[in-house]
């Protein structure tokens, strides 16, 4: 019989797959796509960490965060993506096999950097944190290596997967309205990047955050 | 009381939106934010019982903070009833470059106005870190339409910069708010619940590791909204592109917001032992948000640009105050203070120039004194103030700071401090002088105006609330500000 | 040097055509025809054998000697493998010489193709060594993951250490490994995604630019050390992928053998599902499964 851990190493590997294939992928609908199935995946990974937990908590947030992430942000951003009418390739300025193995060296050095952190007692897999910082480091990277704005938004919903990764993983008492209030502000942020990817749209005819740079104090 | 005080505004806002009519709109406006300020002063009188189970609670600094930004709000709220019978609805010209754009309906401003106050409220009262997380994004949420509220193609670029960048600074934040429950995780127990009191009591059993980390996520991530160099670069695009009644929020009340995250942080790590760990980091990050904004006022071409790279100079004067410890953390928090009412009035009075001049340019704009007297004069008084000259509140604050660089015998600190402090107060008065002074470009504007009396009374109240901070500090006032200088370590 | 047992080899030598038969007539019958006889490719290396060679005046030595040393390095190669039994040849690090070996078959191809002094062919040759670039380190990472986690270096105790238990221990790691395994597999041996061994077109050849001016015993060693190394590759991926040690002999051998035939169903249903990737997207692919590999071999070392 496959241990809890074993579940949650399945996870989290099947995470970090997620996020490689985010790095290496050009289409901005199949990055969408990715984004969602690895809010699922953290759903799976609450019930993982919770399952010494009898109350009703865990279920109901991951039932709520795997609802927002999988289903609310990704019709939103599709919503976003089909109002805009652009080319629907991601356009990077760093190439998909350098990204990928950049993610690579990131992974390395997640795993480096976590084996130094002393970390608290039960967690439920030695790999959450290397992988929640993995996870952090490629949403970074996405907002900064990605041309257009939605995949900006993207790289931040990666980043707020991996933070909550990392909280779902070394954290247990957390009262179930402020996780909830953290959901929904997330919610929030979505829907109010989305609203302002389709007015960047709708002002400047394309969507791509490199070129919004009339705001300067060097001239040129 | 606590529950009022988020109600008034945020079942204001709600109910804003869906008012019809523009006078009733804006008449709601002013009452909530007379009431919220009423309430605000009821809590100096009587102290609020805490709510919900302690995660809402109004400290002393809580308290000090809620009240500049209650008394900022209704400055703003007056002043933004005429301006948006000026500004308004209808198509117009911008500028700058000259095409025709709309302003945001009116109705979502209001709203947007409220809600801003409501979240900016819930960060004073919160006690618990993962409550005041919730609050401070809900912050960058809600104020992000009302940057938005020329449709222009600069304010949509500013929104989306300040939209991002804050928001991937708070989700750092956010981190650290799980590693600071890491390090309060008990071993083998109950794990100690988020909120200040309880940390503060339980502080020497906290796992240091991890405590230090978490004030390192903390500090770059409210330091982003903060606008703390090098982490500052939506700041000027945001607070210059806003209208002027929303850069005076964002200047006077939600830097110290921001500010309130690490102070909280900060009250942790000094009852564990650690403030001297996050002193040095806050001192770098004080003399280097000095040093880029000195380097970007000097000959600075938009004037609230300018005001908003002052911003994140006075951050850094306060986050160095912070740093310094002792004394200078009592001059810092004063310094939140006084930055706080002297720059809202300094973007009010901007707001005048702007719809009179319709000129954003330093070299442009000429003889404010003559074609706006009143305003004119208080911009003046305004460059005086916000460059720390005597009689003004800024100067005692600075002074204070220096005294504490002095005294702990950081020569270097301090000469740094000076030559900074002077670049900018050159760099700042050749622009602002050379715009009151002298005759305006066009001749027609010679003639007196009548100015708005709600256009001028409210910066004209902040006004004087700075000169009387410089000459005298109310007892209550110092006794807040000293206690959380100790609470800082 | 231990000695095993020479039911691999000679499996290899003897049933790798088959597997290109069981390939193609997968692909026939998924595309609803009837398809080539299983046992065509020995039609077909028969009737090479038989014909002579016509060699250009502008070749030289190498243009000869290239299929004669591509096939000797793959038999060569093959007699490494274990296939239910051990290999003939186990000693530890000769998977180190296995992946070499293979190289070296690649380079005699290449230069073979070089030799004609025909653009074509270099181009074919050029982009078959990008490729076998991007694809070496994920064979190698793999074989490191699988090397580590079974503490051998030797392809012959490898392999028969994966059992069910070490599948059930790190399932993670061993799955990404296999899924790179794969990606290898379709890559070395000219499969869709990555290359279509039956294409007519210029512009989209790969592997057969280069062998098109071969004729005669060449084509036939070339055709022939292709089937090797398809059957290579596959033993290491089954011999990942079908942990069954039960001590019989038979069984044992026989059920990789199985494993190998519905590897070659599976590779037919692949191509037939799947278009040939872009030239340009292909570096992706492999760079790809080389992370895989280094994925499972970070998890494997943790």
């Amino acid at each position: 019989m496959i241990t809890v851990s074993g579940w949650a190493d399945t996870v989290l590997v099947c995470i970090v797959l997620t996020s490689f294939v985010l790095l290496g992928s050009s289409r901005l609908g199949a990055c969408i796509r990715v984004v969602a199935f690895q809010g699922v995946l953290l759903g799976f990974l609450t019930l993982a960490a919770r399952q010494d937990d009898p109350s009703l908590r865990a279920p109901i947030l991951a039932l709520v965060s795997t609802g927002l992430k999988g289903v609310a942000f990704p019709w939103l951003l599709f919503r976003a993506l089909r109002d805009a009418n652009v080319r629907r390739e991601v356009e990077p300025f760093v190439g998909y096999g350098l990204s990928m193995l950049i993610g690579t060296s990131f992974l390395a050095g997640s795993l480096w950097l976590a084996g130094r952190l002393p970390l608290p007692s039960p967690t439920i897999s030695p790999l959450v944190v290397p992988v929640a910082l993995f996870t952090m480091l490629v949403g970074l990277f996405l907002i900064v290596s990605r041309r257009k704005a939605l995949t900006q938004v993207l790289g931040y919903l990666v980043l707020e997967n991996a933070i909550y990764a990392f909280g779902v993983g070394l954290v247990e008492g957390t009262p179930m309205v402020v996780e909830l209030g953290v959901l929904l502000d997330l919610f929030v942020a979505v829907f109010v990047m989305g609203i302002a990817v389709f007015h960047i749209n709708r002002e400047f005819d394309h969507i791509d955050a490199d070129r919004l740079s009339a705001l300067r104090d060097w001239a040129g | 009381m606590i529950p009022s005080l988020l109600l008034i505004p945020a079942v204001g806002g709600v109910l804003a939106y869906f008012v019809r009519r523009a006078g009733p709109r804006r008449a709601l406006l002013v009452l909530a934010a007379v009431a919220h300020a009423g309430m605000t002063a009821a809590t100096w009188r009587v102290e609020p019982a805490p709510a919900w189970g302690g995660w809402l609670e109004l400290d002393a600094l809580g308290r000090m903070f809620l009240t500049i930004t209650s008394a900022l709000f209704l400055a703003a709220a007056l002043y933004g009833v005429a301006y948006l019978r000026e500004e308004g609805h209808g198509e117009r010209r911008d500028v700058e470059e000259g095409f025709l754009f709309d302003n945001a309906p009116e109705a979502t401003f209001t709203a947007c106005l409220l809600l801003f106050l409501a979240a900016m409220t819930l960060v004073t009262v919160s006690q618990g870190f993962g409550l005041l997380w919730v609050a401070v994004e809900a912050t960058t949420l809600a104020s992000a339409p009302l940057i938005y509220f020329h449709r222009h193609h600069r304010s949509l670029e500013a929104t989306w910069k300040y939209l991002l960048i804050c928001s991937v600074g708070i989700a750092l934040a956010l981190l650290g708010n799980f590693f600071l429950a890491v390090a309060a995780s008990g071993h083998g127990g109950a794990s100690v619940r988020l909120v200040l009191p309880d940390l503060i009591a339980r502080a020497p059993g906290l796992r240091i590791v991890w405590l230090k980390a978490a004030f390192l996520l903390f500090l770059v991530g409210y330091g982003t909204k903060m606008g703390l160099a090098p982490l500052h670069t939506w700041l000027p695009d945001a607070h210059s592109e806003a209208p002027s009644v929303v850069s005076a929020l964002l200047s006077g009340a939600l830097l110290n917001c921001a500010l309130l995250g690490i102070v909280r942080v900060q009250q942790v790590c000094a009852a564990a032992g650690q403030a001297a760990f996050g002193q040095g980091l806050l001192v770098g990050f004080g003399l280097l948000s000095m040093a880029v904004a000195a380097v970007f006022i000097l000959g600075q071409a938009d004037y609230k640009r300018m005001l908003a790279y002052s911003s994140v100079e006075h951050m850094g004067i306060l986050t160095l105050g912070i740093g310094l410890g002792g004394g200078g953390t009592f001059g810092g928090m004063l310094h939140a203070v006084n930055h706080s009412f002297t720059k809202a009035m300094m973007f009010l009075v901007a707001g005048n120039i702007l719809t009179r001049y319709r000129s954003k340019s330093t070299e442009e704009v000429r003889g404010v004194l003559r074609a706006l007297p009143a305003s004119g004069m208080l911009w003046a008084i305004g460059l005086f103030a916000i460059t720390g000259s005597p009689p003004f509140g800024p100067f005692l604050s600075e002074l204070t700071i220096l005294k504490a660089a002095l005294d702990q015998g950081r020569a270097g600190v301090a000469i740094a401090y000076l030559i900074l402090l002077a670049v900018i107060f050159v760099g700042m008065a050749t622009a602002i002088l050379g715009m009151a002074q002298g005759v305006p470009r066009d001749a027609r504007m010679t003639a007196r105006a009548r100015e708005p009396l709600l256009r001028v009374v409210p910066a004209a109240a902040l006004a004087a609330v700075v000169l009387l901070l410089g000459v005298y500090i109310p007892p209550a006032v110092r006794t807040a500000l000293e206690d959380a200088a100790r609470a800082l370590g | 040097m231990s000695g095993g047992s020479i039911l691999p080899l000679l499996l290899a030598l003897g049933l790798a055509p088959l597997l290109l038969g069981v390939i193609n007539r997968t692909k026939a019958a998924v595309a609803g025809r009837v398809g080539p006889p299983l046992l065509q490719p020995y039609h077909d290396l028969r009737k090479l054998m038989a014909k002579g060679a016509v060699y250009s005046r502008t070749t030289s030595w190498v243009f000869r000697a290239g299929p004669v040393i591509g096939l000797a390095a793959v038999v060569v190669a093959a007699a490494l493998v274990p296939l239910g039994a051990p290999a003939l040849v186990a000693f530890p690090g000769d998977l180190l010489l296995f992946v070499y070996l293979l190289a070296l078959a690649r380079f005699s191809t290449v230069i073979a193709a070089l030799d004609t002094g025909s653009s074509f062919e270099g181009m074919g040759a050029s982009r078959e060594v990008t490729f076998s670039t991007l694809a070496e380190p994920a064979l190698l990472l793999a074989l490191a993951a699988i090397a580590r986690k079974t503490g051998s270096l030797s392809l012959s105790t490898m392999l028969p250490h994966v059992t069910v238990g070490v599948w059930a221990q790190a399932a993670p790691p061993l799955a990404l490994v296999a899924l790179a395994l794969l990606v290898v597999f379709l890559a070395e041996n000219g499969r869709i995604p990555v290359d279509d061994p039956a294409t007519h077109l210029e512009l989209t050849m790969i592997h057969e630019v280069m062998v098109l001016d071969h004729g005669g015993p060449d084509l036939a060693c070339i055709l022939y050390g292709s089937a090797l190394k398809l059957w290579l590759f596959g033993a290491l991926l089954i011999g990942l992928a079908l942990p069954v040690h039960s001590g019989h002999r038979w069984l044992d051998a026989g059920a990789p053998a199985l494993g190998m035939l519905l590897l070659a169903v599976l590779t037919g249903l692949v191509e037939s599902s799947m278009a040939r990737l872009r030239l340009l997207s292909v570096p992706r692919l492999l760079v790809g499964a080389g992370v895989l590999s280094v994925l499972a071999l970070l998890l494997v070392l943790r």
